[in-house]
């Protein structure tokens, strides 16, 4: 957990530096602060299980063990790429690792997902599905039509809420009437959990305690994470909404990578230098994924018309 | 030694201003600490260090303007054992590595690939005019007709306090405080209804959807709440609403946030349709938008926003319905709209150059269609090509093709010709995007085509 909580947290940083120098375009979501979320759920999910996120998804696809050259390649437009540089950072997708997509629309992944879970259901696999949107996607009607239908038809599906607090430049407090999200299922009598998202540890308990009941045939459950995105909402985000100094006591005070490390060197279970070593690692890693990603060649223009639809008319 | 790049730091940023150091050589900056303030072509921005480390030299002074994304602007040294990643590419002048393996343009080259071209063809100015870009004139003309009718108020996704997710909205919360511009939650559906039903209830709401990528999800409202409520009540409700924001492609943000709705929302009776191109039209026709007693969908376009043009100064509304001839000619007519418009002006430019003489028309409202300003242009010509970025299948282009083989079939020498984006969804890659964007050397071609030339 240790390593994906680095690798995703190098991996962004390059991402973000490479759309500082025009290699990657368009819009670029960093989940920079969050990765304990993404790590912490996957830690208790098993092959076989789906899971769908908004827009802020590289995390979520080195999370599923997506190889990170693949997506850096993606964000750079090339051939490469998962989606071969059709989609870029929003819309990306590994069917192989259960991973659907990356969708640009907020909370258009919500009833996705459900229909993730009710296929699950459908064919009876023992799978289950988990849907991954945001504090401000919360206050979307189809999130809510979702609840309706997953509890009505006991779907495996689980809720995941990444609260970090601010959609764009609005707090959740400016946009929602109900603001303990983990509440917004009860008139639909989906449980509902609120986990310290920015420990990955508490999150992977909540996952285990969630995973079982849905997993066992008993309907959807609601996960709040409380946790915080440190850069601004994309890239070309100025960010006045908030003040520097509650982004940097977040990050020294409750940053997931520092806390886990002190758990790991405290509780004894590796050493300051093992861990160093895993930081080389992946940095190598990423630096790797970065160069392949620049020197990959962009698609073909015939891929211009592939991929439209599937059969001849 | 590393050094940090000025970044891209929108979609669009080519240059920047490089505001203020917030660091002097020889201070020790933590991963996250704000270094420098850049203002971009939308708003003022800080940077960050990724990496810690002590500042070894500035390159570039506070209050540099023009700034190219990409010039090394600080060095700092790092604070690892392990020797610091090289996470920048040397200066786009010297040799790069990064562009030697690679066949990207260097990132100052990078622009949107529909690149509207800075031709302005004013209509004969009769009175003073000033400067300005086609945002500070959409938010004029809101601030205008909000001065003069306290029932017209704004309300959208972060409209308010974060002053615009393209700053349109900019300063409209100072002037006009919270009860008439409000942030709304994300939530199309819900606050495109409620917009509607506030209008029914007699207020004049301009209900700003972020792009119109996102007005998908509330174009139930649109077409079936305010488009027939007229109709369906024998007369007696009315719907007097605007929904505006940016439509049609922006820079990479691929298949989801890149279409056009013109050919969408201009098919529904019921509704007005406007899509203007430049600065004067963006702030006369939205004037007139707010004043109209119907529902009006107004399609604005983001790579448009920055763009200066002409604007007469003082009251200044354009009539809905009528198209404008923004070049004469007698060789071709080049019938657009919006961002096209740029893209056609661009062409007979060319055109000129080889001796055709065309002329440009700019639709600027779709439903009602003039029609009469096209016909009469083909009268002349003989020799008619659309030009217009959205897909060609069921498109405005189609449109205007029926209307001339129904009513100026007499008056044509050659087929009407059509030039749009590809049939596909908008992807991603760079070399991609722009062989699906529309091009002004296709104008130029299917010009050519038509001429015989
Ligand atoms: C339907 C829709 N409306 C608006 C947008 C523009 N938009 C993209 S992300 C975003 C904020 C979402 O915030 P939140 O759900 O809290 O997720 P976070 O970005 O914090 O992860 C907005 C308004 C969109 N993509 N889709
Ligand atoms: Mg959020």
């Amino acid at each position: 957990m240790y390593r994906q909580m680095v690798l995703i947290r190098r991996f962004e940083e390059r991402a973000g530096q490479l759309y500082g120098m025009g290699q990657i375009g368009g819009f670029c979501h960093l989940y920079i602060g969050q990765e304990a979320v993404v790590v912490g759920m996957q830690a208790e999910l098993k092959r076989g299980d789906s899971i769908i996120t908004g827009y802020r998804d590289h995390g979520h696809m080195l999370a599923c063990g997506i190889d990170a050259r693949a997506v850096m390649a993606e964000l750079t437009g090339r051939a490469a790429g998962i989606s071969r540089g059709k989609g870029g950072s929003m819309h990306m997708f590994s069917v192989e690792h259960g991973f659907f997509g990356g969708h640009g629309i907020v909370a258009a992944q919500v009833p996705l997902g459900a229909g993730l879970g009710f296929a699950h259901k459908y064919k009876g696999d023992g799978h289950i599905a988990v849907t991954y949107f945001g504090d401000g996607a919360a206050n979307q009607g189809q999130v809510y039509e979702s609840f309706n239908m997953a509890e009505l038809w006991k779907l495996p599906v689980i809720f995941v809420i990444e609260n970090n607090q601010y959609a764009m430049g609005t707090s959740v407090n400016r946009a929602s009437s109900e603001d303990q999200l983990y509440r917004r299922g009860e008139s639909f009598r989906v449980p509902g959990m609120q986990v310290d998202g920015m420990d990955v540890l508490a999150v992977r308990g909540a996952a285990r305690t969630a995973i079982d009941w849905v997993r066992a045939g008993n309907g959807p459950v609601l996960m709040e994470m409380k946790t915080y995105r440190y850069r601004g909402h994309s890239m070309s985000d100025p960010a006045k909404y908030r003040s520097r100094e509650e982004v940097q006591a977040m990050r020294e005070k409750s940053d997931p990578i520092e806390g886990l490390k002190k758990e790991i060197i405290d509780g004894g279970f590796a050493d300051e230098a093992a861990l160093k070593a895993i930081d080389r690692e992946v940095r190598d890693e990423v630096a790797e994924s970065a160069d392949f990603a620049l020197e990959a060649p962009e698609p073909a223009l015939s891929e211009l018309h592939t991929d439209v639809l599937l059969g001849t008319y | 030694m590393p050094q940090i790049l000025l970044p891209a730091m929108s979609p669009t940023m080519e240059e920047g201003t490089l505001a203020k150091w917030l660091v002097a050589v020889g201070d020790v900056v933590k991963p996250g600490d704000v270094i420098a303030e850049i203002e971009t072509d939308k708003a003022t921005m800080e940077l960050e260090a990724d990496d810690g480390g002590t500042v070894a030299a500035l390159l570039v002074a506070a209050g540099s303007e023009g700034v190219k994304v990409g010039t090394p602007i600080i060095s700092i040294t790092g604070e690892d054992e392990a020797p610091a990643p090289a996470p920048v590419a040397p200066p786009a002048a010297a040799p790069s590595p990064v562009a030697a393996i690679t066949p990207e343009p260097t990132p100052a080259a990078i622009a949107p690939a529909v690149t509207a071209p800075a031709i302005t063809a004013p209509e004969p100015a009769s009175g003073p005019t000033r400067r300005q870009t086609v945002r500070e004139a959409l938010r004029d003309a809101m601030a205008e007709e909000m001065r003069g009718d306290g029932t017209v108020f704004v309300m959208g996704e972060e409209v308010a306090e974060y002053q615009g997710a393209y700053k349109v909205t900019q300063g409209l919360l100072e002037e006009f405080g919270p009860a008439r511009v409000i942030d709304t939650p994300i939530t199309e559906y819900g606050f495109a209804g409620l917009g509607t039903g506030a209008a029914m209830g007699g207020l004049k709401p301009v209900v700003e959807f972020m792009t119109f990528n996102f007005a998908m999800q509330a174009i139930d409202h649109i077409i079936n709440s305010a488009a027939k409520t007229l109709y369906m009540s024998g007369g007696q409700m009315r719907c007097p609403i605007v929904f505006r924001g940016p439509n049609g492609a922006a820079s990479r943000v691929a298949a989801q946030h890149s279409q056009n709705y013109g050919p969408w929302y201009a098919s529904v009776p019921g509704l007005i349709v406007i899509s203007p191109y430049d600065a004067a039209d963006a702030k006369g026709l939205l004037k007139a938008a707010i004043r109209s007693p119907d529902p009006v969908v107004f399609l604005e376009n983001e790579l448009l926003y920055g763009q200066s043009f002409d604007v007469p100064e003082g009251e200044h509304v354009v009539p809905i319905g009528k198209a404008r001839i923004c070049r004469a000619g007698q060789h071709v007519t080049l019938v657009s709209y919006s961002i096209g418009v740029g893209v056609a002006l661009q062409a007979a430019a060319t055109l000129a150059a080889e001796g055709i003489e065309a002329e440009v028309i700019d639709l600027r409202t779709l439903r009602p269609l003039d029609r009469a300003t096209v016909l009469a242009s083909l009268k002349k010509t003989n020799r008619l090509v659309v030009v217009e970025e959205g897909w060609p299948t069921c498109s405005i282009a189609s449109e205007i093709m029926a209307i001339c083989m129904e009513d100026g079939f007499d008056d044509l020498d050659a087929p009407v010709l059509r030039v749009t984006n590809v049939d596909v969804p908008l992807p991603y890659a760079a070399n991609l995007e722009k062989a699906a964007l529309l091009k002004a050397e296709d104008v130029v071609a299917a010009a050519r085509a038509v001429c015989y030339r």
